[in-house]
């Protein structure tokens, strides 16, 4: 049935307030800099975000060499090692991919989308900014103070976060600590913005469920990110206030190098906890965004309706939702009451359903579309690809019994790299090669986006594919070194020798795609008005690259859903959202209907 | 503008009864809720979120509180004051929560008084609401100056558990810390509708969009909100 319902609303109620006030830069400083257009304030997200990226991505090819080639860098010791895998794993997650997403695309696209303006506190959205790059300035000062950077783990769990023993126990996870508060200050004053312009600044017709499953994602992540981050920020004070002033939240009595230390009595389980009903919500505020854009772009270059939107929306709130009650299935090894494990697996394999949902209504929008392999659509599709991958052996893990032999091993890392890794990533790729030609008037060059895409989904899949062996094996992780051992075996050093060349590749392929948006940015062929014709509203904008305030003299008035795609009866294989229904070209033998 | 308004969900006419109804006000064209200007909106949401960083505190709190194998000490004998040839326990504290939920009451008269743009009495209970806040905080200085002199520090105290001073001083400091945020942003407001910004739509500052009275009310959302947090605080605290 093809689903042509949101087609027959063809009427638009009348519109209930005013045209939002612009507000207009007066000097180059606020223009350029200081800038309250999202747009721009997006593009300054995006850049920052991916200059971070590539730090982290420096240190996996630096952890990866240690891995592949043990005893020949002299400069990775093992202090280093760990510091370089915090670093990365932070970087990645929060830096790079929770402000690539939500800042970056969150600022771009929402206000264009929805067909607002402008978003509805621009100033507090350019201060959102601003605090982002402090917060980032920081986590890049703890390279370069004494002791060096955290080397606690991504996931930073006390005690030993702060005792001597750990690389980075002073000034580095101070700083760390730090960071993510401001972070998450900037974020918050960012994602108050793009919620209630979700929520009260759409345009005339612009209801709820005509909106592209884009913002819907972002939507559910920032919303997220709101109730999740709090968590993290409190336990940033309280690790804080436990180095700095040696106050007992998290630190138990404890004895170090044999010497009784001044803590007692905190409460090491409880950062845990916190650190997870953080945590893995996080993974979601990296993955709905994903998902959302994701639909659209396997809408858009499959020329088909997505399958099911009211389902995928609800799918969407619906492990939004659930993502705040599986926070244990990380702490199965933690010690804690085993009826716990048992109440967080089932909730963790409830989720596995609205997530199949998706992946069923992503590949049924494939199921007979007029599929054109763009990069978009490349790109969707091996997230779709590796997105199962990971998905298969979450399920994997979300078990007790299973996960407490293969937690802390190189299993783990490849699933989470699969699944909130490469997924995702892949996803911003794919959204860049989609939206470049919108954000600078430019097509990025082919040639170089099927190098990195080939290279990229393949490669990634030669690095992490193998890992899930070597997990089982019992590889640990966050191992500088294995050294002897009766199961490291010759094929097992040779593996992790051929996975390290893999990751190189990868990454050399990673600097052609920055080299290619470069060279693009100036130099690239001028894309034409709405390249891949899509009917979201941000292409239906007057100019190329839209302008300040978006739209022209009027701002749109949208009469159907984004998904208008090869129509019966209509001339074009697809409807914007904008078009007049009286305005859509018919077949002519379908007149008089 | 013109056409008018027939099929579409938001039509007074079609809109389904009960539960459908609201799912389909909500969902509808341009606003989920309606009249509810931006400011309000994002304050409660704002709100929402802080309400998660209290209660991440306040449970942490009792997780410490029970983790903790020292003694906790007792609150009735800690914040007891010496007056009048007696120790009167938490008379300070009543003092100061009697002064909040008042201040709260004066808040509320501002919102409705902006409500009707009286410029002069939304400033007077403006300014009055920021002064009981002023003086709430100045009790707090002289609560903790005098915890300090007796000893009590973030990493331990003479009375118990170290991890009374530890989350005493950071959760009411937090609080602390929004109470006097609060009352600095009721002194700009005030100064803003005493200048008649708010009649004239003058450009404010945060968003340089034109001014208007819904400022007031969602100053008044932030510091009922901080009344209520504080109301947790002071029961999990003082009368635990
Ligand atoms: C070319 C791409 C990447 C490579 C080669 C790579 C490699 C690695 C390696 C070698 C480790 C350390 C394993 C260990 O010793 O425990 C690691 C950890 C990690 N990576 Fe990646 N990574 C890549 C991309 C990403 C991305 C895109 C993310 C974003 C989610 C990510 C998130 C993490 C996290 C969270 C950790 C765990 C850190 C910790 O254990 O504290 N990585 N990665
Ligand atoms: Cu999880």
């Amino acid at each position: 049935m093809v689903d042509i319902t949101q087609e027959k609303v063809e009427n638009v109620g009348p519109a209930e307030v005013p045209e939002m006030e612009l507000y207009h830069a007066h000097s180059w400083w606020t223009k350029y800099v200081f800038c309250q257009d999202a747009k721009v304030i997006a593009i300054q997200y995006g850049g920052t975000a991916v200059a971070i990226g590539m730090v982290g991505l420096i240190l996996s090819w630096v952890m990866r060499l240690q891995l592949g080639f043990p005893e020949t860098f002299s400069f990775i010791s093992p202090e280093a090692y760990l510091q370089f895998v915090t670093m990365h794993g932070m970087i990645m997650v929060i830096y790079l991919l929770t402000a690539l997403f939500l800042g970056g695309f969150g600022n771009y696209l929402i206000p264009l989308m929805v067909g607002a303006r402008d978003m509805v506190f621009p100033y507090v959205n350019m201060l959102s900014y601003w605090i982002y790059l402090l917060a980032v300035l920081i986590l890049v000062a703890s390279f370069f103070v004494p002791g060096g950077p955290s080397g606690a783990g991504w996931t930073l769990y006390p005690p030993q976060a702060i005792l001597s023993g750990t690389p980075g126990s002073g000034a580095g996870i101070v700083l760390m600590l730090i960071s993510l508060a401001f972070f998450i200050v900037g974020f918050t004053m960012g994602g108050l913005n793009y919620v209630v312009t979700i929520l009260q600044a759409r345009t005339r017709g612009m209801t709820l469920m005509r909106m592209p499953l884009t913002i819907w994602g972002i939507f559910t992540a920032t919303v997220l990110a709101l109730l999740a981050f709090p968590a993290l920020f409190v336990s940033a004070i309280m690790m804080t206030l436990d180095s700095v002033l040696g106050t007992s939240f998290f630190m138990p009595a404890i004895v170090e190098f044999g010497e009784q230390l001044a803590y007692g009595g905190g409460s090491p389980v409880l950062f845990q906890h916190l650190f997870w009903f953080f945590g893995h919500p996080e993974v979601y505020i990296v993955a709905l965004p994903a998902f959302g854009v994701v639909s659209d772009l396997l809408s858009v270059h499959a020329r088909r309706h997505i399958f099911g939107y009211r389902m995928m929306v609800w799918a969407i709130v619906g492990i939004g939702a659930l993502s705040f009650v599986v926070w244990a299935h990380h702490m199965y090894v933690s010690g804690m009451n085993p009826y716990f494990g048992f109440f967080f697996a089932t909730t963790t394999l409830i989720i596995a359903v609205p997530t199949a949902l998706k992946v069923y209504n992503w590949t049924l929008t494939l199921w007979r579309g007029d599929i054109h392999l763009t990069l978009p659509m490349l790109f969707s599709i091996a997230f779709i690809i590796t997105f199962v991958n990971g998905g298969i052996t979450g399920l994997f893990l979300g078990n007790v019994v299973v996960d407490v032999p293969l937690s802390d091993t190189m299993f783990v890392v490849a699933h989470f790299h699969m699944v909130m890794g490469v997924a995702p990533i892949l996803v911003v790729f794919g959204a860049i090669y989609h939206w470049f030609p919108l954000m600078s008037g430019r097509m990025l060059n082919n040639a170089m986006g099927q190098f990195h895409f080939w290279v990229t989904f393949l490669g990634a899949y030669l690095i992490y594919f193998p890992m899930h062996y070597l997990g089982f094996v019992g590889v640990p992780r966050r191992y500088w070194e294995i050294g002897e051992t009766s199961f490291i075996t010759t094929p097992i050093e040779s593996l992790n020798a051929f996975i390290t060349v893999a990751a190189l590749i990868v990454g050399f392929a990673q600097l052609v795609f920055i080299y290619n948006i470069i060279v693009s940015v100036f130099k690239g062929e001028p894309a034409e008005r709405n390249p891949w014709k899509a009917t979201s509203l941000e292409w239906q904008t007057e100019t190329v690259p839209p302008g300040h305030g978006n739209f022209g003299e009027e701002a749109p008035v949208v009469y159907r859903w984004a998904y208008s795609f090869s129509v019966p009866g209509a001339v074009d294989d697809y409807i914007p959202q904008n078009v007049h229904p009286d305005d859509v070209k018919k077949i002519a033998a379908a007149e008089g209907d | 503008m013109t056409e008018a308004n027939v099929t579409h969900g938001a039509g007074p006419g079609d809109r389904p009864d009960g539960l459908q109804g609201v799912v389909a006000d909500f969902a509808s064209d341009q606003r989920a809720f309606k009249n509810v200007h931006w400011g309000k909106a994002m304050m409660w949401i704002f709100l929402l979120s802080d309400t998660f960083i209290f209660s991440t505190f306040l449970v942490s709190y009792m997780t410490v509180r029970m983790s903790t194998v020292v003694e906790w000490p007792i609150p009735s004998d800690v914040f007891a004051l010496h007056m009048f040839g007696a120790d009167i326990p938490l008379i300070l504290i009543a003092i100061m929560t009697f002064i909040l939920i008042t201040s709260s009451g004066t808040m509320a008269l501002a919102v409705n008084f902006g409500y009707r743009q009286n410029r002069k009495v939304t400033t007077l209970l403006l300014i009055i609401t920021a002064l009981l806040g002023a003086s709430f905080v100045g009790m707090q200085v002289f609560e903790w100056s005098k915890l300090i002199h007796e000893g009590v520090r973030p990493w331990g105290n003479p009375f118990g558990a170290p991890q009374f001073g530890a989350t005493f001083f950071m959760i009411t400091g937090f609080h602390g810390l929004h109470v006097s945020v609060g009352v600095l942003f009721l002194f700009i407001v005030a100064r803003k509708v005493w200048r008649g910004d708010y009649d004239v739509g003058r450009r404010g500052f945060f968003t340089s969009r034109k001014g208007t009275y819904d400022i007031v009310e969602s100053m008044g959302l932030y510091w009922h909100f901080v009344d209520l947090v504080w109301v947790f605080i002071f029961a999990f605290f003082y009368l635990w």
